[in-house]
């Protein structure tokens, strides 16, 4: 059964706000971060399916916690970030999992497509639209910021506040992608599109346009394939995400040799 | 000359290391004021704590309206990083606002031509990424320049080219400027005043003052030589 176009429009949103994020976080080398902010949500989930609230807005509300926990702990410690990151995020995936059990756990972690109202799916896309807007518009600021925050400084950026916006829209992103790819799986298709890019792109342009293609088309292929082979859809997206990364390797590997034969001529025409 | 910029009682320390303490001077504007000092005497400290950068105990009061336009001595670039050198000054372009050819008149300003701005930052060469990140201090025409050993991985014609080029925003554009340096006949020469910091002292004036053989030995603690009779002459 293949899902209608309109339940197609909000994953494909996500999927959009995912490669912009992404294409961010990992230039500024926080890819690990990032996939391992992404399971605080699951504490959140499993609070709110307890309580009987929407499990979503629970997720959206322990991410936000989250960010702001990390973010204050960056800017005001000297607590190096990934120890606080390896014990935090482990403890709310520990957490997480003691509230919620079988069933419900397993769908938190890899999310469990199924129809969306029409209010989630209006809610999703216009939040999708805001973090496309975030990075597309703080990008001048964003890009100097990961090259040098005493030069972002200097241009009158205020680097701080940049930074807890990009978590921010990081967590909001992962919030978008929880009912489709579940806590674990949701944090790669913000990271693997991006880090596939990064091989193969020379250039800011390049960089955004290829991890959102590549984002989009993994969850549309996902979308559409994962119901005919009667397989969930997270575990199916991320599978093509992955290949396509695996792809990219041996692509650039071709490249790498085609450069070392001629240098000037291939570092002119990436592609 | 109105002031640029007047600092006071600046101290500066890392938990219990002190950088540095109690350091005062005033740079005029349209001065090119030159910091030295051995290693570690916090001669890039200042410069992170005149930028706010990191907190420091005193004042720091630049003249209003100031822009700083900053060089920082090395950054660490991840080679594969997507990023060129065109998107790199095309992104303070944007902010700043800058007309559209900005890019163009600070790539020829800084002598690096359109082909190499168009490689990943992280494929440069230490003299070209240095000029790029001066290309990138230069756009929008700040009012100071801020510039951490501005001959540093540079060969020995470009070291000249810079020089000249620094002497011609002082003059033609009113930049002031603040250089740190190691090379103290440069600095003897196209200094108007020269801070030199120490942990035993500090001092501030012009370079026939400041740069006299016993303040140096008692700076660096060994006799230092540099051509004063050649910087005196150019």
């Amino acid at each position: 059964m293949t899902p209608p176009l309109r339940e197609l429009m909000m994953p494909a949103a996500m999927a959009v706000a995912a490669g912009l994020v992404g294409s961010i976080a990992v230039m500024r080398r926080m890819a690990l971060a990032s996939d391992a902010l992404s399971h605080v949500a699951l504490p959140g989930v499993a609070l709110a399916i307890l309580l009987r609230w929407n499990p979503l807005l629970g997720g959206l509300a322990a991410l936000v916690l989250g960010t702001l926990l990390v973010w204050a702990l960056e800017s005001r410690t000297r607590i190096p970030t990934e120890a606080v990151i390896g014990v935090i995020f482990s403890l709310a995936l520990a957490v997480g999992s003691m509230l919620a059990s079988g069933d419900e756990l397993i769908d938190a972690l890899f999310g469990a497509p199924s129809r969306v109202g029409a209010a989630e799916m209006i809610a999703g896309v216009a939040a999708a639209i805001l973090v496309i807007v975030f990075v597309m518009r703080a990008r001048s600021r964003l890009v100097i910021a990961l090259v040098s925050p005493d030069l972002a400084r200097t241009c009158g950026i205020g680097v701080q506040r940049l930074d807890l916006l990009f978590l921010l829209a990081f967590a909001l992103t992962v919030a978008l992608g929880l009912r489709y790819l579940g806590v674990l799986l949701m944090g790669s298709l913000v990271i693997i599109p991006a880090a596939t890019s990064m091989r193969v792109a020379r250039g800011l342009g390049s960089m955004q346009w290829i991890a959102v293609a590549i984002a989009l088309a993994s969850t549309i292929g996902g979308a559409l394939l994962a119901p005919r082979v009667h397989l969930a859809t997270g575990p199916v997206v991320i599978t093509i995400a992955a290949t396509v990364f695996f792809a990219s390797l041996l692509i650039r590997g071709v490249w790498m040799d085609e450069a070392a034969r001629a240098p000037e001529k291939s570092a002119q025409t990436p592609g | 000359m109105p002031t640029a910029l007047e600092v006071s009682h600046l101290s500066v320390s890392f938990g219990v290391a002190e950088v540095f303490k109690d350091v005062s001077f005033t740079v005029e504007r349209g001065n090119a004021v030159a910091i030295i000092g051995p290693n570690g005497s916090g001669k890039t400290v200042m410069f992170r704590a005149l930028i706010g950068a990191i907190p420091a105990a005193g004042t720091i009061r630049w003249a209003p309206e100031t822009t700083i336009g900053y060089v920082p001595q090395k950054l660490d670039i991840e080679r594969d990083l997507p990023l060129t050198g065109f998107d790199f000054l095309g992104a303070k372009a944007d902010i700043a606002r800058t007309p559209a050819d900005e890019l163009l008149r600070v790539l020829q300003l800084v002598d690096l031509a359109a082909p190499v701005a168009k490689q990943q930052i992280g494929t440069l060469s230490g003299g070209q990424f240095q000029r790029l990140l001066l290309a990138f201090a230069l756009i929008g025409r700040p009012s100071v320049l801020l510039f951490d050993e501005p001959t540093a991985g540079i060969d020995e014609p470009g070291e000249r080219g810079i020089y000249a080029l620094l002497r011609r925003l002082q003059l033609e554009e009113k930049m002031t400027l603040l250089l740190i340096s190691h090379d103290l006949s440069l600095v003897y020469a196209h200094s108007d005043r020269v801070l030199c910091l120490s942990r035993w002292r500090t001092c501030f004036g012009p370079p026939m003052e400041v740069l006299t053989p016993e303040h140096l030995q008692e700076m660096y603690g060994a006799p230092m030589r540099f051509h004063s009779h050649d910087a005196a002459a150019s």
